[in-house]
């Protein structure tokens, strides 16, 4: 009997199955396959705007991303430098297999049980869940996370062939798919690509513009040891009028275009037929060259993922200036999968009506390593409150991206895969990458999920904060900068938190309130928010339906 | 929900040619069966006789039915258009207070239902509360362009220029690696510029005198006719609405429209040094009413007057032989023989005119040009800031203080400043 089972090795569910394991609980991890456990299935970095700021709120509760990428980087920048240090954004570009190497030994360490088969059906009993039923038997447990990713009844398109499956090589969760419809989770298909990869010895280096590494030695742990490998650097390539053509000339042969392809892909990271169609040639679009590991000539050409047939990828890569003999090593493809409508969990992750069943990851709608690790960790933390009676560990939109992440998910759901971005934070000023610690790290504390170290680590930075010569270090002068504007922040939090006290909770009967339209009682059934504030944030939701559901909540309060 | 239901008349006072009276909440076709006997089919008129419980024939009346929740309250609704003299008026409102679980409403309830309901937003609510007050044709036709959802309309142009102006600010936060999308060099131009469209826009006249009259202040030294010109003024235009006394000892104020333009006419302490303390505090109320009146009738001498851009100078008491003339700049009037008085009451109205609200145009009230105000400040500050994430910032703050303008954002502050108004009392 495990306290909690995680379906899925990827960077949620190892995240999940280790934050469970640090707050004491008994846990198994199962996986298709052992080797692919904390694979980089798309771009080899880590890291961003929004994103490195979710990597370092994970860090702060010992999270395993930061710490593995910190040991596999070979390629560091910090973007927005030049910008305010509130959207200043660490990434690194991690060696494939190094990084796979550091999490499953940070995984090993954790004492999580590792099984090898594939998840067949989650065993319930009076709404909550008792077991999983695998192709190795049955795993009885106390409460299951289940991440993942694109694999439930996933296919893949390359050109015109389809295949079944989630990942380059490998199979689908098709049997757990239809299971979660049956229990009514199903929302609906999303959409994802990868851009072919290429063999770097086959590319003309010298002819392309050179993106050295950052000479700064900033990492992304807090813990982190300093850099140790090597470091390379990218290079940026254009495409150009001709590239343009040969995609416009077989539009006709893309499975996006073609209609084969139903789920919604993300606006804000479109594959190059869809900038093509889009945007037209414009004056060319930016290709960054970025090498997978120290040992390993792939490289992945970020900015031109694509469904394209194999031939026609080959024949508009090689129109791209220093690319003209590139090899393909692997062709590009794009990824239709199954997710579920994260409205119907709590902001624990949680589904709503099942005791003990959590999802997390891409699974919910999000796309990236980031996104996915984060939930994974809340998912993680609150599994094991779940099967062991512990408190919930919640996270605040006022306080951090994690929270900011998790609060969109489960009051607004997706439409399109969810990406992290800072302009998602109202609060974006307060939250700073290089000020995770001080925001989380009393409730890391608190969670009990911290390692000795860490927790030492935490209360050396706490004490630092109220120190006399505090107020030299970067971290004090970015306060400063956002003083009053943060003053300003409080003062509107005030009205906010007026509308976080009046209490709507689990059973409001929205359909009792007089003057909601049957589209505004759907969604906020859905989203079920707790408070008014979460109310308001509810998709599509009208100032006159906040209006009458005020009234309302008064009303049955009284 | 369980509200009581509620009816009242809704048309003005009886006698008119028809009377409108209105039934809302869930007891409101049972209330209409109950006097009509039956009731038409939803959204359709009909004729039906109208009785009490003793079966006495009130009146001959058309009915009208609507379902919750498309009615203008969001609740069932029954109309009744009876015809408009005050005994069948009364008679109605009698035998309706007769059903069980009906009540009169109170003021602004049926405004206060639809949006409680969903139905209007609140400028559109704070539209309908000026319409149910306004006294003159402009303050009526004001009101209606507000309750139409004319701002609202405005709003929504300013939300979404705003909210392209933090889009632009926003990639170049989240896209630093496309093609370096870095400073849009002319966001900081357009910022500016929205914010100086704004300003334009606080600078209209306000909703405010419309709806209580342009504060016109009569001042002067002591026993210089001020009194009599007030009444003189007052009795001319026999038009008066209301008398309000004066809540102090020291001035008297009196509501009225002059050729259509509503005023609240005020008479204030005689102006002079004194050692006596009740009289030192009526002279510095004065003084301070001349401060914030939007124009000054001044009875002193020319050279004493306070300083005051809406200025009107009268020679009082001309009717006094030994008076002499009107010095140059002053008016001769009356007020005993009622000379003058038509060019005074002309130029008042002509002044007071001047700060309302041209017809047609909307015209924004205290809680609405403060919203404007601070996403003013905020876009301005976004035009001047250099960090890209300080313009961002800016602009959010504007974007909230629109959201504060229609009920979006904190809604519990909303509903405080709107229950405020309409005297909801709990």
């Amino acid at each position: 009997m495990f306290d909690v089972l995680v379906i899925g090795a990827g960077h949620a569910g190892c995240e999940a199955a280790t934050a469970a394991a640090r707050r004491g609980a008994s846990v198994g991890l199962v996986t298709f396959r052992a080797e692919d456990m904390g694979q980089m299935s798309c771009n080899p970095s880590i890291g961003g705007v929004g994103k490195g700021h979710l990597v370092r709120e994970l860090d702060v509760f010992d999270g395993l991303m930061a710490r593995a990428a910190d040991r596999a980087a070979i390629h560091r920048r910090m973007l927005n430098r030049s910008k305010g240090p509130a959207v200043q954004g660490p990434r690194v570009q991690a060696d494939r297999r190094l990084y796979r190497e550091a999490l499953a030994n940070l995984v090993r360490e954790s004492g999580v049980e590792l099984t090898v088969c594939e998840a067949l059906r989650i065993v319930l009993r009076n709404g909550r869940v008792e077991a999983l039923e695998t192709s190795v038997g049955r795993l009885p447990c106390k409460a299951l996370v289940i991440a993942t990713g694109t694999f439930l009844d996933a296919r893949m398109f390359i050109g015109e062939r389809i295949l079944e499956g989630g990942r380059h090589g490998e199979k689908a969760a098709s049997a757990l798919g239809a299971q979660l419809r049956e229990i009514g989770l199903g929302q609906g298909r999303l959409k994802t690509g990868t851009p072919p990869r290429l063999d770097g010895r086959t590319i003309d280096w010298a002819r392309l513009e050179r993106q050295p590494s950052d000479d700064e030695r900033w990492t992304l742990s807090c813990l982190g040891a300093g850099i140790e490998l090597p470091q390379l650097h990218c290079a940026i390539a254009r495409t150009r009028d001709r590239t343009h053509a040969i995609i416009e000339a077989n539009f006709a042969r893309s499975p996006l275009f073609a209609g084969a392809i139903e789920g919604r892909g993300p606006r804000y990271c479109p594959s190059i037929e869809d900038k093509v169609k889009r945007f037209g040639g414009r004056d060319g679009h930016q290709i960054f060259l970025e090498p997978e590991g120290l040992d390993d000539a792939l490289v992945y050409p970020n900015g031109i993922s694509t469904s394209l047939p194999e031939d026609v990828q080959r024949e508009f890569v090689r129109s791209i200036a220093g690319l003209e003999r590139v090899k393909i090593a692997r062709p590009g493809y794009a990824v239709e999968y199954e997710f579920v409508d994260p409205r119907r969990l709590a902001n624990t992750l949680q589904v709503q009506e099942i005791e003990g069943l959590f999802l997390a990851g891409q699974i919910n709608g999000t796309t990236g390593y980031e996104e996915a690790a984060a939930q994974g960790l809340v998912a993680g933390l609150n599994a094991a409150a779940s099967a062991l009676e512990m408190e919930p560990v919640r996270f605040d939109r006022r306080t951090s991206y994690i929270g900011v992440m998790v609060d969109d998910l489960t009051l607004q759901g997706v439409s399109e895969p969810y990406r992290m971005m800072t302009a998602r934070a109202e609060y974006r000023l307060a939250l700073r990458a290089d000020n995770a610690t001080t925001r989380l790290g009393q409730a890391a504390l608190s969670a009990g999920a911290a390692s000795p170290r860490r927790r030492r680590h935490i209360e050396e930075h706490l004490e630092k904060r109220a120190s006399s010569d505090w107020s030299e270090t970067q971290e004090a002068r970015a306060d400063a900068l956002y003083a009053p504007y943060l003053q300003r922040q409080d003062r509107e939090w005030e009205a906010v938190r007026r509308d976080s006290r009046v209490w709507l909770g689990n059973a409001f009967d929205y359909a009792a309130v007089p003057g909601l339209s049957n589209e505004m009682v759907e969604r906020l059934s859905t989203a079920r928010p707790d408070t008014l504030d979460q109310a308001s944030r509810v998709a599509g939701v009208t100032p006159a339906a906040l209006s009458a559901l005020h009234v309302a909540a008064c009303r049955a309060a009284v | 929900m369980s509200a009581d239901t509620i009816f009242a008349l809704s048309s003005g006072s009886p006698p008119a040619a028809i009377s409108v009276i209105r039934v809302s909440g869930a007891e409101a076709h049972r209330a209409g069966i109950a006097l009509a006997g039956s009731l038409p089919a939803a959204r359709q008129a009909s004729v039906r006789a109208l009785r009490d419980r003793n079966g006495s024939l009130l009146d001959e009346a058309l009915v009208l039915r609507f379902d919750a929740p498309a009615s203008s309250t969001g609740e069932d609704l029954v109309e009744l258009h009876c015809h408009g003299g005050r005994a069948v008026v009364a008679a109605v409102l009698e035998a309706l207070a007769g059903v069980e679980g009906l009540r009169q409403a109170a003021p602004g309830e049926f405004t206060r239902r639809a949006f409680e309901n969903g139905r209007i937003d609140l400028t559109e609510a704070e539209g309908l509360a000026d319409l149910i007050e306004a006294e003159t044709e402009n303050q009526r036709r004001a009101a209606l362009m507000m309750a139409e959802g004319g701002l609202r309309t405005q709003i929504e142009r300013w939300q979404a220029h705003v909210l392209h102006l933090s889009a632009r600010a926003e990639a170049a936060i989240d896209y630093v690696d496309e093609d370096s999308v870095d400073a849009d060099p002319l966001l900081s131009r357009d910022c500016g510029a929205l914010a100086k469209e704004l300003s334009q826009w606080l600078e209209r006249p306000r909703a405010e005198p419309l709806r209580e009259g342009a504060r016109i202040v009569i001042a002067g030294p002591p026993n210089a006719g001020k009194s009599s010109l007030l009444n003189a003024i007052a009795g001319y235009e026999r038009a008066i609405v209301t008398d309000v006394p004066g809540t102090t000892r020291d001035h008297i104020e009196v509501a009225l429209a002059l050729s259509g333009v509503p005023i609240r006419l005020i008479d204030t302490a005689g102006l002079r040094d004194s050692d006596e303390l009740v009289e030192r505090i009526g002279v510095d109320r004065a003084l301070k009413l001349v401060e914030v009146a939007d124009v000054v009738v001044w009875l002193g001498e020319s050279g004493d007057a306070p300083p005051h851009p809406q200025l009107i100078r009268v020679h009082a008491r001309a009717d006094i032989p030994d008076r002499g003339p009107a010095p140059a700049g002053s008016l001769a009037v009356s007020s005993l023989t009622g000379l003058g008085l038509n060019e005074l009451t002309r130029a008042v109205s002509e002044l007071a005119r001047a700060i309302l609200p041209v017809e047609g145009e909307i015209a924004l009230n205290r809680r609405q040009a403060d919203c404007i105000e601070q996403a003013r400040d905020s876009l301005d500050a976004a035009g001047k800031a250099c960090d890209v994430v300080i313009v961002a910032e800016s602009l959010r703050q504007a974007r909230a203080a629109f959201d504060r303008l229609t009920g979006r954002a904190g809604v519990e502050d909303l509903l405080d400043a709107l229950f405020g108004r309409f005297c909801l009392g709990k």
